[in-house]
């Protein structure tokens, strides 16, 4: 069976995300959480971190979710997973639940519930040993909040609040490598990937995270075209961009080896896909200068540094 | 949308139980475009089942069984991601 | 509250809470240490390597993530407990108002200590008082039996279906915490009589029933949802009276929301919370002896508030003079503002802060009315009107 009839037929007729949602027309999000949560067998539980998702899918008394889903606040999705997993566990020790059946907990952040205001919480998940799987869907800042900068959020990027003026241009960190950081907790699974076009390289690493024996970390690309500028119905090259440019690479760390999942047969220049999105125009002026240059060159040495540590 | 509720008639902790709960209907956001798909041109490749974000494309078994126009957002992705071509934004109410 | 001395062991507040909780044997314990709450986790942790307990203990990396963890676990359908102090307290303080709103039936105790700053590991009642409008129930012992006595009580309150909240069990740090006295204990088995089978009516782990739980609100609804948990809080002040005398049939001492001593013919009347009352009882006596007619309500029941009771108690009371240990900087201190509103025109002291000790001296000099606002304190103070 293909692997996209197997997610439907994980369904069983009812998405674990349904419609009658506020995400944005076109948001990129809700094929990130169908795809993983699709690609996992059996009952799923879902902790969600204040956010996007969890905003626009549970405004009371309107759920859009069909799977049990908690939220409690900004910075505790891995400390709300953690405490679902230890209840879990008791009460499977004692018979004390009502099926019998292997259960998965997924937690879903955004980048700035994971990289920032999260990390603790995760760290903390990771380090403790937790059966889970926990998904970051980077769309690179705190859009639900009207697009402020996040340590996710690209060098030289404009958000809200690194916006590009006459004296600055953008973002002036570059971005937290968290897939890294996640990795360095000796967890058994821990993977970058991204939905759109890429979705089976999402779908067969939502699949392995779930079959991990302890923790298990997505860090997954999720376009957003009102803070990224660019069409909604353009997301899908849109995302493709960032993983053929080697922006956002696709690679996976299973027990400690790490392992590049897709290597473009091209390595694209990284400025056609600035260029498509409205948050890098101001990168094109001459004001800017250099800074195109750079995005370049860290691009480049961040996807030789991965390549040597994939074995070449 | 019924009408609100009086505070004692709310679940406790604001608990929302699923097959209780009010569905929205978000059909009402799209500015005037639509998908209609060719069912001639569609090979049932549920591409655009995935990328739909408001889980709009209807299923028989794995074959496309139409959109959900109560949910579409004509936000124009299932059209863009179509293989074949089946599908196009035509206009709402044609 | 008589406890058999004959069936006592002499045991710590903190000890003695340990020995609730293996008897309870809660699914789940997320924890963060925090002076001078250590000894009951370090006690529990010691009890579950000895396989006196057989709960998950869960060593979170801070206070915010075990109220956060604890949440979760409760409303998956575990029995779920954790303890904290001041800055701990003051750190989750986001998620306690969450666990409250959720109706998440955590069973916390709280190791009362200073709020920084300075930073201060002493026993005042400001941790508590930072969470006093949270909607979480807050219970203050005055012994290291009633602390005993308190966290067996704590897991049915908070189960129960009117109820459905969060329980906090506030002992003194160091005084109680720390200090070993006789403590009663009752036979496991009785606790796990008294306590009972978990129950909440809608488990995140059912998973034939998906709910959505934590919610986003509007104006439109937050309004009632706030409304329906004041509801709870308030309805639990009876739920609270009839387990006290159900336990009370146990353990030989009835819990109350209020504990009137000697208030019968009483033209003075202190009121305080916790471990003060040990001294204000000594002190009433002894002025009973000189033939002053003074007495002692404690206050046990802090959250929800039993303002009727309280009324009722000082009613023939001419003058009620309220010991806070705790302050609110610009305004009014919070037990005092609360019997205020209650029973009428107060004399308001704060005493204690930081773990200044209250000797049976301060007491006769607020008897005399000699005391300052702020008690005891260095540097002189007005005496109140």
């Amino acid at each position: 069976m293909s692997r996209l009839k197997a997610l439907v037929r994980e369904e069983h007729g009812t998405p674990p995300l349904r419609g009658g949602h506020s995400l944005c027309q076109g948001c990129g999000i809700p094929m990130v959480v169908r795809t993983v949560l699709d690609s996992i067998e059996g009952p799923k539980v879902v902790v969600s971190a204040t956010g996007c998702l969890e905003v626009a899918t549970t405004r009371f008394p309107t759920t859009a979710w069909n799977v049990p889903w908690l939220h409690l606040a900004f910075e505790n999705a891995a400390a709300g997973a953690s405490g679902v997993e230890a209840a879990y566990r008791a009460l499977r020790r004692r018979g004390g639940l009502p099926q019998d059946d292997e259960l998965t907990i997924v937690a879903f952040a955004g980048d700035g519930g994971t990289y920032d205001i999260g990390l603790q919480a995760l760290s903390g998940a990771l380090e403790r040993g937790h059966r889970f799987v926990f998904v970051c869907y980077d769309n690179e800042a705190y859009m639900n909040t009207g697009i402020q900068r996040s340590s996710a959020t690209p060098f030289g990027a404009a958000t809200t609040t690194s916006p590009a003026g006459s004296v600055s241009f953008g973002k002036l960190q570059q971005r937290k490598d968290l897939t890294a950081i996640a990795a360095a907790h000796a967890i058994p699974y821990a993977a970058q990937s991204a939905a759109g076009p890429h979705w089976q390289d999402l779908s067969v690493k939502a699949e392995r995270a779930a079959k991990a024996d302890g923790p298990a970390f997505l860090n997954v690309l999720a376009d957003c075209p009102l803070g990224w500028g660019h069409e909604a119905h353009v997301s899908p090259s849109i995302v493709d961009g960032a993983v053929e440019s080697c922006f956002w690479p696709l690679y996976e760390i299973d027990h400690g080896e790490w392992r590049l999942t897709y290597r473009p047969p091209e390595k694209r220049p990284v400025e056609p896909w600035l260029r498509s999105q409205k948050r890098f125009a101001h990168l094109f002026a001459p004001e800017a200068e250099g800074m195109l240059d750079e995005i370049q060159q860290r691009v480049d040495a961040d996807w030789a540094r991965l390549v040597e540590r994939c074995g070449g | 949308m019924g009408g609100l509720k009086a505070w004692t008639e709310l679940e406790p902790g604001g608990i929302v139980v699923r097959d209780e709960a009010v569905q929205p209907r978000t059909g009402g956001w799209r500015t005037g475009l639509r998908p209609d798909a060719d069912l001639e041109l569609c090979v049932d490749c549920l591409l655009c089942w995935l990328y739909c974000p408001d889980s709009a494309v209807r299923l028989d078994g794995s074959a496309f069984a139409g959109f959900d126009l109560d949910q579409c957002k004509g936000c124009e992705l299932c059209a863009a991601v179509c293989p074949t071509g089946a599908i196009e934004m035509v206009r709402d109410g044609d | 509250m008589a406890t058999d001395l004959t069936q006592a062991r002499l045991l710590t507040g903190g000890e003695a809470i340990v020995e609730a909780m293996c008897q309870i044997d809660p699914d789940v314990v997320p924890v963060y240490p925090i002076t001078p709450q250590t000894p009951i986790i370090q006690g529990y942790a010691k009890a579950i390597a000895d396989g006196r307990a057989h709960g998950e203990m869960v060593n979170v990396e801070s206070e915010h993530s075990a109220m956060s963890a604890a949440i979760a676990a409760a409303v998956a359908g575990a029995r779920t407990m954790t303890a904290t102090s001041s800055q701990g307290l003051a750190l989750m303080a986001e998620v306690v108002y969450i666990a409250a709103s959720m109706r998440a039936p955590v069973v916390m105790t709280l190791g009362n200590r200073a709020l920084s700053g300075p930073i201060n590991i002493h026993c005042d009642h400001s941790d508590s008082m930072l969470i006093r409008d949270s909607g979480a129930i807050q219970l203050f012992a005055e012994s290291a039996q009633e602390a005993y006595d308190l966290t067996v009580l704590a897991p049915r309150l908070a189960e129960h279906p009117d109820v459905l909240l969060p329980v906090i069990v506030c002992v003194d740090g160091f005084t109680l915490t720390h200090s070993a006295e006789p403590v009663e204990l009752l036979d496991g088995e009785q606790v796990r009589g008294f306590v009972g089978e978990y129950r909440i009516p809608h488990p995140l782990l059912d998973l034939a029933t998906p709910t959505t739980q934590g919610p986003f609100a509007m104006p439109d609804y937050y309004f009632e949802l706030r409304r329906q948990q004041a509801a709870a809080i308030e309805g639990s002040l009876a739920v609270c009276a009839a387990l006290g005398e159900e336990l009370g049939e146990l353990t030989g001492r009835r819990l109350a929301a209020v504990e009137p001593y000697r208030l019968d013919g009483a033209r003075r009347a202190l009121v305080c919370l916790g471990s003060t009352a040990g001294t204000a009882k000594d002190a009433v006596d002894e002025a009973r002896d000189d033939g002053e007619e003074v007495g002692l309500l404690r206050v046990c029941s802090y959250r929800p508030f039993p303002a009727v009771a309280v009324r009722e108690s000082l009613a023939d009371v001419d003058e009620v003079i309220v010991l806070d240990r705790a302050d609110s900087p610009g305004g009014s201190p919070p037990l005092a503002v609360e019997v205020a509103y209650a029973a009428g025109p107060v004399r308001s002291h704060v005493y204690g802060l930081g773990g200044r000790d209250l000797h049976p001296a301060d007491l006769r000099g607020i008897f005399a009315g000699d005391a300052g606002h702020y008690v005891g304190l260095r540097g002189g103070e007005p005496c109140p009107a």
